[in-house]
């Protein structure tokens, strides 16, 4: 099963390849991971696109929190948000062709963000099944370059990714 | 004040006394602070004796071990003893010099990507890129390696770091937002647990390292219960080996009587261990009608992740074990101890007594002049197995060994950390001809010490364990394991060192050497020729189970003929 997950952690150097390194460590399957800062200095949030069945989950979530910088992990299960951007460039042969590709587009509400004489770049965002679609949709035109930045999410309504109150020990 | 300076004053305010270590170019203006340092320094003759010695220092003591190294060969020799520590859960701060950050990136003389080399074998790691951080990380690495399941740190030092005019204040806070462990358990699973203890009709008490600060009430539960107890390899000690509701270790050189009692057990309770595959076999097949699995442990990633738990308890072994025994009952397992009882009196831990001196004949005649009083270390083999069966722990942080790495060579620098953590103490070292060559040049630093530490080279001429392997599982085919050839006269090599040496080939001279060995005052190396086909029993084959158990040596005939 495809779980997104979140993860809180502190903006040291290195973090991210403490991250990428227990994944790769442990056997664990990832499909994506994207990174960026939070609005809080000194934290930053990585979504992680991670397969596999309950167990392999609650030893993802385990390990990642026994990291000393990760302070907070989440599987979204719970309604949530996931998106993901997408850069296409398709190769484009005639004018009856620009059209078609156009059409496609506008189906998927992709932006186009560069034309040239042979190829139009666009810009697209959604679930990653709906980048998928679209990859697809425009296969047959001919695929340039394809850059995803893999799914980012957030959990709906009230409930948000944040530092826990110092416990007691 | 330089950084360096600084480093040593806020190790000093750890508490820190003793550094093991080997100087080189990138450490040495901390080399130079400490000439000025209260704190004491062994120069090992080789890194990875010194974190091997900081970590036998922090498992004898139960305080942090802290050894130092100079960037590249010198860091880099430290990997295999961090994960080490990383694997048997020892609290060790390793510090190491860098080449100055402005040359970082650059392949300069002696610069190894440590922070990044060290990640996966350290608990956590730094590296300090401002003077006046040292103070706050030093605290920090020291608050990480020893709470929660401790565990080894590493700190970086780039060079220019230990020479910069330090500014800062030694007055400072630990900030780790996401490190909180958990040390009390939770209530109504500590209940449950009790709940399933009272239901229990063949239930056993598992403990491993994680209770090595939980012994007194270790104890206190097993008596007030009942329960049958079985120490892990890395537990030995924890409950004592020679009370009567031990019955030995577990695992695939573990006891009949152990091994079956897990595989009958209908509940088990797991205190402060990890269900290696070294204990469990083959987990499908591991404790197969234990419908109930109490598994404590400070770890919560520890849980769950190999055996099924029924029953989860994330907490401090000692806090946890001191709860049982408040709400804990006299079990009735009258039935239960019969056939324990059974299996402890037909299959005890045993050999057949041969003409050659013996592996086995040699440790219980250290146990059993030493009455148990000492601090034991070994390498990694079949001695290494021969004394956990052997010699009876009846106190934790008696046994030092290398259960989870499995780092053969380890025998020599733990016993001289573990006598510098223990003055006063008889430390004895059971070591292989293999594992003993892999570090006997610590026999300099053992020399200069002149610490009470007694080597016992078991010389079989073999890489014993892996001969026993292809012994059983490879047809005899001994590929690259004989060393008798080449072996040097080790009680000669002793002397050139100046320590005594002894040789012992005849079985009816083991007890006055033995004697000998213990008298004489300093460090003593023997060299026990023992019988070189011996193998190490009973044995479940790695990947099986329980019932696939080898009681025997298959090669011999049974006991008694």
């Amino acid at each position: 099963m495809r779980h997104l997950v979140s993860v809180l952690v502190q903006d040291n150097p290195g973090v991210l390849q403490r991250v990428a390194g227990l994944i790769a460590r442990r056997g664990f399957n990832i499909e994506s991971l994207a990174v960026g800062r939070t609005h809080q200095p000194g934290l930053s949030r990585i979504s992680l696109v991670v397969s596999g069945d309950d167990a392999v989950l609650e030893q993802v979530e385990k390990q990642l929190n026994r990291l000393i910088e990760v302070i907070k992990v989440t599987d979204h299960s719970e309604p949530h948000v996931e998106r993901e951007l997408a850069l296409v460039k398709v190769s484009i042969a005639g004018m009856e062709e620009r059209l078609e590709v156009k059409d496609i587009a506008e189906a998927f509400r992709a932006r186009i963000v560069d034309v040239a004489k042979k190829s139009i770049i666009f810009e697209l965002t959604g679930d990653s099944t709906k980048v998928n679609n679209f990859v697809e949709a425009m296969r047959p035109y001919g695929l340039l370059e394809v850059m995803r930045t893999g799914a980012v999410g957030m959990s709906r309504g009230e409930q948000v990714l944040k530092v826990r109150e110092k416990k007691a020990v | 004040m330089n950084g360096a300076a600084a480093i040593l004053k806020a190790l000093e305010m750890q508490g820190v006394d003793t550094i093991f270590g080997h100087p080189g170019g990138t450490i040495m203006p901390t080399y130079d602070a400490l000439y000025d340092s209260p704190i004491r320094h062994i120069l090992v003759r080789h890194e990875q004796a010194g974190i091997h010695a900081a970590t036998a220092y922090a498992r004898a003591s139960g305080r942090v071990g802290v050894c130092m190294a100079t960037s590249g060969p010198g860091a880099l020799n430290l990997v295999t003893g961090l994960q080490d520590a990383l694997m048997d859960s020892t609290p060790v701060v390793a510090l190491t010099g860098n080449v100055p950050q402005h040359l970082i990136g650059t392949d300069a003389f002696q610069e190894a990507d440590v922070v990044g080399i060290t990640q996966p074998v350290t608990k956590h790691n730094f590296q300090v890129r401002n003077v006046n951080d040292i103070p706050r990380i030093i605290a920090e690495a020291f608050y990480i390696a020893s709470t929660g399941r401790p565990g080894p740190v590493l700190i970086d030092f780039p060079k220019d770091v230990q020479q910069a005019e330090f500014t800062g204040s030694f007055d400072v806070e630990i900030n780790l937002p996401g490190y909180k462990p958990t040390y009390k358990g939770h209530p109504r699973q500590i209940e449950r647990a009790l709940e399933a203890l009272q239901k229990a009709e063949k239930p056993v008490l598992m403990v491993g390292g994680g209770a090595l600060n939980a012994a007194p009430e270790i104890v206190a539960l097993a008596e007030k219960t009942g329960l049958p107890v079985i120490p892990t390899l890395m537990g030995l000690g924890v409950f004592p080996g020679t009370h009567p509701q031990c019955l030995g270790m577990p695992g695939m050189h573990g006891s009949v009587a152990a091994n079956r009692a897990i595989h009958h057990a209908d509940t088990i309770l797991a205190i402060g261990l990890r269900f290696d595959d070294r204990v469990t076999g083959k987990v499908s097949r591991f404790a197969p009608h234990a419908h109930t699995v109490i598994h404590v442990d400070i770890d919560p990633a520890e849980i769950g992740k190999l055996v099924k738990t029924t029953i989860p308890v994330v907490g401090d072994a000692k806090w946890v074990a001191a709860e049982l025994v408040k709400g804990a009952k006299k079990l009735s397992l009258s039935k239960w101890w019969a056939q324990l009882e059974d299996w402890k009196i037909k299959y005890p831990f045993a050999w057949k007594p041969k003409p050659h001196l013996q592996s086995q004949e040699v440790i219980q005649a250290f146990w059993e002049a030493t009455r148990g009083k000492a601090v034991v270390t070994a390498g990694v083999g079949q001695h290494q197995m021969f004394t956990a069966q052997f010699f009876k722990f009846d106190s934790p942080r008696s046994w030092i060994n290398s259960g989870g790495l499995g780092t053969m060579g380890v025998g020599l620098p733990f016993a001289i950390g573990a006598a510098l953590a223990r003055p006063g103490e008889l430390v004895i070292d059971f070591d292989g001809d293999g594992s003993f060559q892999m570090t006997l040049q610590e026999l300099a630093t053992l020399k200069k010490l002149n610490l009470n530490v007694k080597i016992v080279i078991l010389n079989n001429g073999f890489l014993g364990m892996v001969r026993q392997w292809q012994d059983l599982f490879h047809a005899r085919r001994y590929s690259e394991v004989y060393l008798a050839d080449s072996n040097p006269d080790f009680a000669k090599l002793a002397e050139a060192y100046g320590i005594r040496g002894i040789t012992l080939t005849d079985k009816a001279k083991l007890h006055e050497t033995v004697k000998e060995v213990l008298a004489h005052p300093g460090p003593v190396l023997l060299e026990a020729r023992v019988y070189h086909e011996e193998g190490v029993f009973p044995m479940i084959p790695s990947g099986g189970a329980a019932e696939d158990m080898i009681i025997e040596n298959p090669r011999e005939t049974v006991a008694g003929d």
